[in-house]
């Protein structure tokens, strides 16, 4: 062993380090994983104490874990040049140490003959070598790993013992501390760290002495402690599919869910519990959400879709032998239902429109007033809408249903059951509606108002919930905006970013024209109607556009894929009618790989700079066509025309694509024009004939998009 | 001849033997044995014995039985989870030990919780009171999936920050009974060996939640809350010229008794559902300015020193 011990000693040793706290929200866990790392990763190559450092981090609900191979025993020597006189001075003509040498030697505690010579570019110095040993690595990391555990940061931290004692997420109990096989003391927070670590809180060993990682990992696992969160999640998976199938069923998918019960337990099972079949005439969302958010079950469907009179909850035990569990969660769930049912019930003695009185005591923001006040506008906005889109020719927009949906979006706001589970919003108001006989068309609405939530949530499912849900939205932004709620950076409290891209994501998808800056003077009108003091100004329009436009870019390039310079060009075309916009952008993007598209979009480059150049006296004139004196010029003007019509006959049609193709085919004339024809002639007349033709041209075939904004780097550049 | 009588006893203690139980653990535990307030409170933290007490350096351990009235949870005795008042034993370590945690699980297994045949677990619960100025963190306990008690470390209270730091137990003396003797309502507990809890207490509730949902007078109630709410002012503002021996005695725990009045007539305004939202927060807030205002006072009267406030609200 003594042999072995000499002869396998590695180079280098193992760091084990773990945290031992009081139950850390599953939530901060992954990044605290992260973090941890970072820390540990900035600290060890800072000292110098891995040239290669392999860092693992884990972390349980009692446990941040972080474990280094590669760590060198002692810190490598470290060497500092001191550079003295140059040579010059420091010797004499006959190669002897001047007193400049003998002092700088001295000052430095070295002999004469340990002075070297430094070529440096200004020539050669006096040089000292001064090397600092490298400390060993215990003491170095007994000073670093308190710094660690102190530089972690959390969304909320605590104190538990004084104002002045240690701060982390929840209090700290232990520490553990091992390297090269030893124990490490330190001092943390009234702590010393050493090797112990502790099982799991009921089924396992509170002092189980460690030396190394893989039998740190080991001997956890025998004390019921999974210490990789993959393989808790795995765990859960397995189980959670084995019990699905035992019972034919498959389990309701909830990643988000998965994610927190793997960061909940140590040791995770899944067990299964029954509820009474009864309650399954509760809406599947209620059930659904009261399983998952209070209690963390999931819920099991058949296989035809429907909710299975089941659930699978995570415990943090090896088992149930008893049963006793089961139970217990069993009895809780059964709570938990016959109140949602007593809510379904009592919130339905009356009718959701009779909840609208009581909306005036729901403030929506004290300067902008209750849901009532808000209600009565989105009613007006949505009114205007689906006026709008009726008038478009688009049959299915009832302006009926689009008033009825919108007057009781919020009615569900005031109900026991959206009160008790306020992430119901919008689901409880278009069940409750459904109930009681509104229309499927009203219902869904109603239903889908919050849609879409995400970049990849879907649109509300039929025309007027698009509506209700574009309509709720303009107002809030146009309302927030006009009281000074603007988002910026991280803080955006009333979600208006979120907002002006569900407007973004609904018009594109549902493809609904809407005039942009109509809609936000409807919105404005309508707050000016709902509260007369507030002081609205049309400036203020301009603002609200740019910040959905902004959404609309993100979209247009993050969701739907277009490059950067196509957006640019598109919108600067004309961005009031998203829908059309869309239309333009498709387009362009797929007659831009055509021969002719990039070679004429420089020259309208070219055109735009000519322009921009020209005096002011030279421009707005009419063209004259007998004033052009050149073939070249002639050409032009006639493929103008020419184009023109067939471009205003395709863009009417919407054919935007074959609008783009005509103007494709005019690169011959321009490129012929521009080799052949001096624009800024010295002649007055025929330089502003020149240049009106340009105008025209760039005028006329600008308004599908703006093609001197495409390409180049200063496209790509700009800030969005 | 024996005779062979078959009592029928139910399984887990009794509700007064819950109430027992745990009153022994934490005697033995060196806490002070504490009466119910008798006042109406929302919850045991409002009990001087809690909301003063965290202030301040001195050391104290206590345990207390507080029936709790929240006037918008009644349910006219109709629901089986749900109580105008319910039963929280509170305890309160100042300063909270090390090994609290330990102290907690055992005092569970005291009352008949064996810990390894049930899935207990701490889940991130940060209580809030914006009434009482205060804070903490720490969690739910949840037993088998049924949350039982509240476990805090106190980080602020009536505004001022807290040093040494307090550990805040608050059990749901209910849930715990119901689960101990496995009833599925409240009303079916077993308080004695005779009684039930409903024999006990269904009136009360009954009665109550038609007062607080159907028969108070919600005008009156303001016209309360302007006065007590008036009186506490005066009281507080009074403090500054009190010297000496008025000083010393001067009615500070009074003007708390003010504030927790105004409290509960807030909760009674707020049942009866005659409050909006922005006056909601308008009228909390009015609450917390005499609590604060009070803990300030309070600790000035105990030490002769100004107690720092900080700006930092719960976040």
């Amino acid at each position: 062993m003594k042999k072995a011990a000499k002869k396998g000693r590695d180079a280098t040793a193992e760091l084990l380090f773990e945290i031992g706290c009081e139950e850390i929200p599953a939530g901060m866990l992954p990044r605290a994983e992260s973090e941890l790392r970072a820390l540990l990763e900035r600290y060890l190559s800072a000292e110098s104490l891995a040239p290669q450092v392999n860092l693992e981090v884990y972390s349980t609900p009692r446990r941040l874990v972080g474990a280094a191979t590669g760590l060198l025993r002692t810190q490598p020597d470290s060497t500092k040049e001191i550079l003295g006189p140059p040579r010059s001075v420091a010797y004499d003509s006959v190669g002897a140490p001047t007193r400049a040498a003998v002092s700088f030697a001295e000052k430095q505690g070295v002999a004469l003959n340990a002075l070297e010579l430094a070529v440096t570019a200004k020539g050669e110095y006096l040089m000292v070598r001064q090397v600092t040993p490298g400390r060993p690595a215990p003491e170095i990391l007994r000073q670093v790993l308190p710094r660690v555990i102190g530089d972690l940061a959390w969304p909320r931290s605590m104190t538990w013992t004084s104002c002045d004692g240690p701060r982390f997420i929840r209090p700290i109990r232990w520490i553990l501390a091992v390297f090269d096989g030893k124990p490490l003391r330190f001092e943390f927070g009234g702590l010393t760290s050493g090797n112990l670590t502790r099982g799991h809180r009921f089924c396992g060993s509170a002092a189980i002495p460690v030396r190394g990682f893989r039998e740190y990992e080991s001997k956890l696992a025998r004390n019921a402690v999974l210490l990789r969160p993959e393989r808790r999640a795995a765990k859960i998976s397995k189980e959670l599919a084995a019990a699905a199938k035992r019972l034919g069923c498959t389990t309701h998918r909830d990643p988000e869910l998965l994610a927190q019960v793997t960061y909940l337990n140590e040791f995770p099972t899944v067990i299964t519990g029954d509820f009474d079949a009864a309650y399954l005439s509760l809406p599947a969302e209620i059930l659904i959400t009261v399983m998952r958010g209070h209690q963390k079950y999931f819920a099991l469907e058949k296989k035809n879709g429907e909710l299975a009179p089941h659930f699978l909850a995570v415990i943090n035990l090896p088992g149930d032998p008893k049963g006793q569990v089961r139970a217990g969660h069993e009895r809780v769930l059964r709570a938990r239902f016959a109140d949602a049912r007593f809510f379904w019930q009592a919130d339905q003695k009356c009718r959701l429109a009779d909840y609208l009185p009581r909306l005036e005591r729901v403030t929506y923001e004290s300067r902008l007033g209750s849901f009532r006040d808000k209600v009565e506008r989105v009613r007006e906005i949505a009114r205007r809408l689906a006026e709008q889109w009726a008038a478009l020719g688009l049959t299915q927009a009832g302006v009926a249903d689009a008033d009825r949906a919108a007057e009781l979006a919020k009615c569900d706001l005031a109900t026991e059951m959206v009160r008790e589970l306020p992430e119901l919003q919008g689901v409880v108001g278009g069940l409750y509606a459904q109930a009681q006989g509104e229309s499927n068309e009203v219902a869904g609405a109603i239903y889908d108002q919050y849609r879409p939530v995400g970049l990849d949530d879907p649109i509300p499912r039929n025309l007027t919930g698009c509506t209700l849900a574009v309509a709720d939205k303009l107002d809030s932004v146009v309302g927030c905006f006009a009281v000074g709620i603007v988002p910026t950076g991280s803080s955006d409290p009333f979600a208006l970013r979120r907002a002006a891209q569900g407007i973004v994501k609904i018009l594109l998808e549902r493809k609904l024209a809407l005039s942009l800056s109509q809609a936000v003077a409807t919105a404005r009108a309508a707050l000016a109607k709902s509260l007369p003091r507030l002081n609205l100004s049309e400036s203020r329009d301009a603002h609200i556009l740019e910040f959905i436009l902004d959404r609309a870019r993100y979209f247009f390039r993050e969701k739907l894929g277009f490059a950067y310079d196509e957006v640019n060009a598109v919108l600067r075309a004309g961005a009031d009618d998203l829908a059309d916009a869309h239309r333009r952008v498709e387009a362009l993007h797929a007659v831009r790989k055509s021969r002719n598209f990039e070679p004429l979009a420089t020259s309208f480059k070219r055109v735009r700079k000519i322009l921009e150049k020209a005096p002011a006296a030279d421009k707005g004139q009419p063209i004259r066509p007998d004033g052009f004196s050149l073939e070249a010029e002639r050409e032009l003007f006639a493929a103008v025309r020419r184009t023109s019509a067939k471009v205003r006959d395709a863009k009417r049609a919407g054919k935007y694509s074959e609008a783009l193709e005509v103007i494709a085919g005019l690169r011959k004339s321009v490129d012929r024009f521009f080799e052949e024809v001096m624009v800024m002639a010295e002649e007055e007349a025929a330089r502003r004939n020149r240049l009106a033709l340009l105008a025209e041209l760039l005028g006329e075939f600008s308004t599908i998009a703006d093609f001197s904004e495409l390409g180049g780097e200063e496209a790509r550049g700009a800030v969005v | 001849m024996k005779s062979k009588v078959k009592l029928e006893v139910g399984r887990g203690p009794a509700f007064q033997d819950l109430i027992l139980k745990l009153s022994r653990f934490w005697a033995d535990r060196d806490c002070v044995l504490q009466q119910p307030y008798d006042l109406e409170v929302g919850a045991g933290t409002m009990h001087p014995e809690t909301f003063l007490r965290v202030l301040g350096k001195a050391p104290y351990r206590v345990a207390y039985v507080q029936p709790s009235r929240r006037p918008a949870d009644g349910r006219y005795g109709d629901n089986p989870n749900r109580l105008y008042k319910h039963t929280q034993f509170q305890v309160v370590l100042k300063p909270s030990p090390a090994d609290i945690q330990d102290l907690y699980l055992a005092s569970l297994e005291a009352i008949g919780i064996y810990l390894r045949d049930h899935d207990l677990r701490f889940e991130e619960d940060n209580w809030e009171s914006p009434t009482l100025g205060a804070w903490g963190i720490g969690w739910q306990v949840l037993l088998d999936g049924l949350e039982i008690t509240q476990f805090t470390y106190f980080q602020q209270c009536g505004g001022l920050d807290l040093d040494p730091v307090s550990v805040e137990l608050t059990y749901g003396l209910e849930r715990i009974a119901a689960f101990l003797q496995g009833v599925e309502s409240v009303y079916d507990l077993r308080w004695s060996a005779d009684r039930t809890y409903g024999e006990i207490r269904l009136p009360e509730e009954r009665q109550f939640s038609a007062y607080s949902f159907d028969e108070s007078d919600a005008k009156a109630i303001r016209g309360e809350f302007e006065l007590y709410e008036k009186e506490a002012k005066r009281l507080l503002d009074g403090f500054a010229s009190a010297k000496g021996d008025r000083r010393e005695r001067y009615p500070l725990l009074a003007a708390y008794d003010l504030c927790l009045k105004c409290s509960h007539a807030f909760n009674l305004l707020d049942a009866r559902g005659v409050i909006s939202t922005t006056e909601r927060t308008a009228l909390m807030g009015r609450v917390r300015g005499l609590a604060c205002l009070t803990a300030q006072k309070y600790v000035e009267q105990a030490t002769g020193e100004v107690a720092e406030t900080t700006s930092e609200a719960a976040p």
